[in-house]
Formats: structure tokens, sequence, C-alpha cells
């Protein structure tokens, strides 16, 4: 029997990392979108490198200042009592940063579909930034909000080089179950191995699949 | 009562263009504003709405300041009462018919508007839909019906009917008359359309490269005053067929087509898509009841 843990850890992770980005990424992909500040192509930069850049060089700066040892773990585990090296803690932050492209880009290119006027039109009627972004902006763009959701959550399952460099390996705190399979493999237990991966692989197609069905309004055809 | 003044540079395609209006329009008039596209009619509707900021100026609606750039002044669009109907429409497509209107709501307006306008602009069947299942005349009622919730001052109609045929442009002509009479509204219209101005606006501005360059009665602006023709028609020409010396030219007024015959003027040629004059001094017409 194999266990469970390592699977319920990576979908725990990519949830909370998913929450987390959805609430982060709504106002950054909107500001990205509307804002003519000179410092946006920076800021579009950062949010772009994790789709470059080597998971383990991420995985690296971030063990670096989470470290204890050096001055912003330090104040963290002064002032706050919190250690980010190898715990859950420290995996979401790192999982949030690495996956942030994901759920930025769809939300921000259907913030760019959308004709200004729908914008435009709202404030003639009245109606706030905030009114206008929850009641008109949000609700249609729905399809991006659902692929950036998807993609965030999806990638944040498969990543291995951020999770190992900041996480570690430690049963049932840090260790998701890309790291439990390549454990696996170096020891040598193949049979276990294939049941983590089988499952990762059935999930992960099912959640694509329904992303496609639902965006393609395949689901929207078999109900009517 | 609208008192504008305002200047911005604007960077068109074929180059930049200062558009610098001054407009001076009583309560309660229908203005159209007509001219070239890119000539900066839109820019200014967005100006007015407060949409897009001007370099200088000065915008006055009724006593109440807009927008004052010396004294820094600018009052955002959710402020100003301003019925705004878009080119596209701009209807929310997440939301029904019903809902549009509502969303229109200001905090602690009585919904009755919304149900007086629906019925005003025959909008009841309508209710339930969504704005992707309307037709480009259902649309555009909607869109004049959503302006209208908050019981603007102005009204900016920014060429709504130019998508749409012939008969539908003429009822909804009727249904814009009506809400501006009702609503004791003044109404800015932007439009390409002559006979549409003719019939429509007390006042016709019209812009060229971001400047004013006739303003007045339509009837006036569009019609030379040295002609003093006991009948007058305004068109567009639709072809040009040139025989020996003269030309058989035809032109569309109105839904009618009509033909002239006039002498071929080597200087100054018509062609298809000119706007014309047609008048006539001594002339016998013919006046027959058809029905």
């Amino acid at each position: 029997m194999i266990d469970w843990n390592p699977l319920w850890l990576t979908f725990k992770l990519a949830f909370i990392v998913t929450v987390v980005l959805l609430i982060v990424s709504v106002p950054l992909a909107y500001w990205m979108n509307a804002s003519k500040s000179r410092i946006k192509p920076i800021i579009e930069t950062f949010v772009s490198m994790p789709l470059v850049l080597p998971p383990t060089v991420l995985g690296f700066y971030l063990l670096v200042a989470f470290s204890p040892s050096n001055f912003f773990g330090h104040w963290l585990e002064q002032w706050f009592n919190i250690r980010l090296v190898f715990s859950f803690a420290g995996l979401v932050i790192a999982s949030v940063f690495y996956s942030l492209p994901f759920m930025v880009h769809p939300i921000q290119s259907g913030f760019a579909k959308l004709p200004s006027s729908l914008t435009d039109a709202s404030y003639v009627l009245g109606k706030s930034k905030t009114t206008t972004l929850f009641k008109v902006l949000l609700p249609n763009i729905r399809p991006s909000l659902l692929t950036g959701i998807v993609l965030a959550f999806a990638h944040t399952v498969g990543e291995f080089g951020v999770v190992l460099m900041i996480g570690g390996n430690i049963p049932d705190k840090t260790r998701v179950a890309s790291i439990a399979i390549f454990d696996e493999v170096e020891a040598m237990h193949y049979s276990v191995a294939n049941a983590y991966s089988m499952v990762l692989f059935a999930i992960t197609f099912l959640i694509l699949l329904t992303v496609y069905l639902i965006n393609g309004g395949y689901l929207k055809k078999l109900w009517k | 009562m609208i008192d504008l003044s305002i200047e911005k540079l604007l960077k068109a395609p074929s180059g930049e263009m200062n558009l610098s209006v001054q407009m001076n329009i009583p309560k309660g008039s229908f203005v159209c504003i007509y001219g070239k596209s890119g000539a900066g009619k839109t820019t200014l509707f967005k100006i007015l709405s407060g949409i897009m900021h001007p370099d200088k100026g000065k915008i006055v609606v009724n006593d109440q300041t807009w927008l004052d750039t010396q004294n820094k002044i600018n009052e955002p669009p959710q402020k100003r009462k301003v019925g705004f109907v878009f080119q596209d429409y701009a209807l929310f497509p997440n939301m029904t018919v019903q809902e549009n209107l509502n969303y229109a709501l200001q905090k602690g307006q009585p919904a009755d508007i919304v149900d007086e306008l629906m019925e005003l602009m025959e909008l009841g069947g309508l209710a339930e839909r969504k704005p992707e299942t309307l037709s480009g005349g259902q649309k555009q009622r909607v869109a004049l019906a959503r302006a209208l919730v908050q019981k603007p001052e102005i009204l900016l109609l920014d060429e709504p009917l130019s998508a749409l045929d012939h008969e539908m442009r003429t009822k909804l002509q009727q249904y814009i008359l009506k809400v501006h009479r009702q609503y004791h509204l003044t109404t800015l219209l932007i439009s390409h359309d002559v006979s549409e101005i003719l019939r429509m606006a007390d006042v016709l501005y019209h812009l060229e490269d971001g400047k004013i360059i006739r303003q007045g009665k339509p009837a006036e602006v569009f019609t030379r005053k040295e002609i003093s023709g006991k009948l007058q028609l305004t068109g567009e020409v639709v072809s040009v067929e040139s025989q020996d010396f003269i030309c058989i030219v035809t032109v569309l007024v109105g839904n009618e087509l009509v033909k002239v015959v006039t002498v071929r003027d080597e200087q100054h040629p018509l062609h298809p898509g000119d706007k014309v004059l047609i008048a006539s001094k001594a002339f016998n017409p013919v006046v027959k009841r058809i029905g």
C-alpha cells in the first residue's frame, strides 16, 4: 500500500497556492493592463521570469533569503517566529513566485481583449473602479480566470526543482508527490513510483480536459 | 447650457493634430457634429464625458464647472451627469437587458425609471435576453435606454445609427427625438448622414482636422446662401455618366434615386460619394396626393 501523504500534500499546496495567486494576480494583471507607468516593463519582466529561469535558480535565491543566518530570514524568525526554509509555508511562498506568470498572463490578456468602451460606459454610468472590476470586467473574462486557475494549479502540482531546493524532502511536511516519485525511483521502488505517477497523470489529464471542455463550450452543448 | 473650450494635441495616424474646439450650446438644443473620421469628434465626446483629459480648457454645464485646467478642477466621469451611447453600444455581455438597465441605477434611486424606459423603448419582450442575441437596432435601443437611466442633463450619441439599415434608422431617429423632448435633454449627435442631420438637428458643427470650420443651422450650413432655390434637395452622388457635353448624375436623396442632367464641368467634376445640393429656380413642381 502506498503512502498517500505526498499526494495529499501536493494537492493541499496547489490549492493554497492557487487561492493566493488569484488574490494577488487579479489586481496585478489589472494594473499591468491599464498602467502606462515607466516601471511596468520591469514588473512584467519579473512576472515572466519564472517561465525561463531554471527553478533551481529561483529556489536557491529564496533559500538564501529565507535562511535564518541571513538578514531577512533572521528578521522573520525574530519578529514573527516564522521559519520559511524546509517548511510548508516556505513551499507556498516559493510556489507562488514560481507559478505567478501562469495566473497573471491569462488574466492580463483577458482584460486586454475587452473593449475599453465597457470600462468607459461603466464609469459614465457613475460606477467606481472597484464596482466596474467586479461587476463588469471580471464576469466577462471568466474563461481567462478559469484558464489561469487551472494552469497555476497544474503547474504547482508539477513543480520539482523549487520545492526540492526550499522544502527539502521531509515526510509529511514538504515531501510532495513529485519528490516522492524521485525518491522511490532512487530506492528502486518502481511500483510505488508508478502508482504516484499514475495518479498525477490521471488527475492532471482530467483537470485540463475539464478546462478545454468548458472553454470550448462543449459542456454547454451537452446541457442544452 | 454647455460652455466648452478645450485644446488637446492628438497623435493621429496622419501625424499630430491639435484639437481646438469652442462651443456654446443652449440648454435643450439638438446639436449635430459632422465631419470626416479622424476629425476629433469621438475625442471631443470623451473629453466632455471625462473619459479623456484635454491639455487645457474649461467645461461648464448648467453653471457647474466640470473641468477647469487653470484652477485644477476635473470632475471624474462618475460625477458628470452624462448619458453616453457608444458607437459599439458597449452593452455589458454578462448581463441581460434588464440587468444592463438596473446596473445604471444610482445609489438609492427608485427603479421606476427602468420600467418607464423599458416601456418607452419597447424593450419589454427583450428583458431577459443577453446582448449577443439582439439585433443592431435592438442593441441601440437598449444602449439609449441605459444611458437615460441616471437622468443625465446631456446625452452624447456617438454615431449610433451608422450600422443600421435605412428603415431602422428612421425609426430610431424617432425614438431619439422622443426622449430628447420628453426628458428635456441637451443632445449631441455625431453623424455623417446629411438627411439625418437636416431632420434632427437645431445646430450643426462641422469639424475638420480638430477645428470647427462651419457652424449654424444645418440647412444654412449645407446649402450655399447665394442660391435662392425654390426647391432644394441634398444628397449623395451615386454615379456619374459622362456624354459629349453633359453628365447624367444619379443622386441618392433620402432613399430615393434622382437622375439629374448637368453640364460637364472640367474644373470641378463630380464623383460618386460627393455630397451635393440639387436646386431648381424656375420650376413647376407637381404635388399629387398619393395616400
